[in-house]
């Protein structure tokens, strides 16, 4: 029992102790002049849709929930954001050559398509983020006439 | 009761300091990683190095560098061909690091350019393959063919080489082959023979 106690309370000190852990949360004031949405002509809708469904995990600028205050919560979504950047940062679309562009077109389109993106663990809590069929198809249209023809 | 609580604070303080150093720990260990990474890269192109030499010793003119992508990239095809997701794993990696690997530095500042791209790209899709299912393996390899053949038409290749096409999957594909008979590798067994030939490079 006492063993029980002791054990109980190491857990929570830990689970208090990782509560300072400083996260480097991923916000920044500045768009880059790179950005999807200022290098091409977005209709509004669909700059809309991407803010909400897209921006999170691929731009330089998260909308975080309360939750992220949390830890270990706010490492595992800094995992998930540096990942995301990686793949895909809309942020930094015009440094991308215009083969790379084209193949994020291509991957995204799939993924929306497929609707592997965006993710179900995010549209779970993020319920606007999710994309129904109308919306869907406004994006994969438009995206496919961003493809650079060669 | 008074034990109890100095314990609990010290607790939570050796455990602030651990969790922190921990985390940094971390991130000294992801640099080293990266770093030896390079250097794996860098011993890898002096072997490849080492190849090309002998290669060219063996034929004469051609781009040892150029050759070995190609040589990754038709093996990656063949597991392809054979459905084999876990052998088209492990090509992806090793068709990744050879991009890595390819020597631009004698073509003109253009092709430079373009071969850079080419290689930005190409790598990414070759990662993917490493990590995804057989389906999405395909999905990259057709971009990934483009890739390699746009990189073909600027480093030439003393292979020659069989540009075939599928003209079901998704709304027409190409890949490139060294042998005329068509075997598909967007389809593999399921439709084996599905193509044709549409060009000959060489």
């Amino acid at each position: 029992m006492k063993i029980l106690k002791v054990i109980a309370i190491i857990a929570l000190v830990v689970l208090v102790g990782i509560q300072f852990v400083p996260t480097e949360p991923n916000q920044n004031d500045v768009t880059p002049q790179t950005d999807f949405m200022l290098v091409n002509e977005v209709p509004i809708a669909i700059q809309n849709q991407f803010k909400v469904s897209c921006y999170d995990c691929h731009s330089n600028n998260t909308n975080y929930p309360w939750y992220n205050k949390v830890q270990p919560v706010a490492w595992f979504l800094e995992n998930h954001i540096k990942e995301g950047k990686a793949e895909l940062n809309f942020n930094e679309w015009e440094n991308y050559s215009d083969r790379r562009k084209n193949s994020k077109l291509r991957s995204i389109i799939k993924q929306i398509e497929n609707g592997e993106m965006p993710m179900d663990s995010y549209t779970l809590i993020h319920r606007g983020a999710k994309l129904d069929s109308l919306a869907k198809n406004e994006i994969i249209n438009y995206m496919n006439n961003l493809k650079i023809k060669n | 009761m008074k034990n109890l609580r100095i314990l609990t604070v010290t607790l939570a303080i050796a455990s602030v300091i651990f969790t922190t150093t921990s985390c940094k720990d971390n991130k000294k260990e992801q640099n080293n990683v990266s770093e030896d990474h390079s250097e794996m890269n860098n011993d890898n192109s002096d072997g490849h190095h080492d190849e090309e030499k002998k290669e060219i010793a063996m034929s004469g003119n051609q781009d040892g560098n150029a050759e070995s992508v190609l040589k990754d990239y038709f093996s990656l095809k063949d597991a392809l061909v054979s459905d084999d997701n876990e052998k088209a794993k492990g090509l992806g990696t090793t068709l990744a690091k050879s991009f890595g690997n390819l020597d631009t530095s004698k073509y003109s500042d253009n092709q430079k350019t373009e071969l850079k791209e080419i290689i930005e790209d190409a790598t990414e899709h070759a990662e993917h393959i490493s990590e995804s299912d057989i389906k999405h393996q395909r999905e990259h390899f057709k971009i990934l063919s483009k890739d390699i053949t746009d990189m073909v038409a600027i480093t030439g290749t003393a292979t020659k080489l069989y540009e075939q096409f599928c003209p079901m999957y998704d709304g027409g594909t190409a890949w490139l082959s060294t042998k005329e008979e068509v075997r598909n590798p967007y389809y593999g067994s399921q439709m084996l023979k599905c193509g044709k030939v549409q060009r000959e490079i060489n």
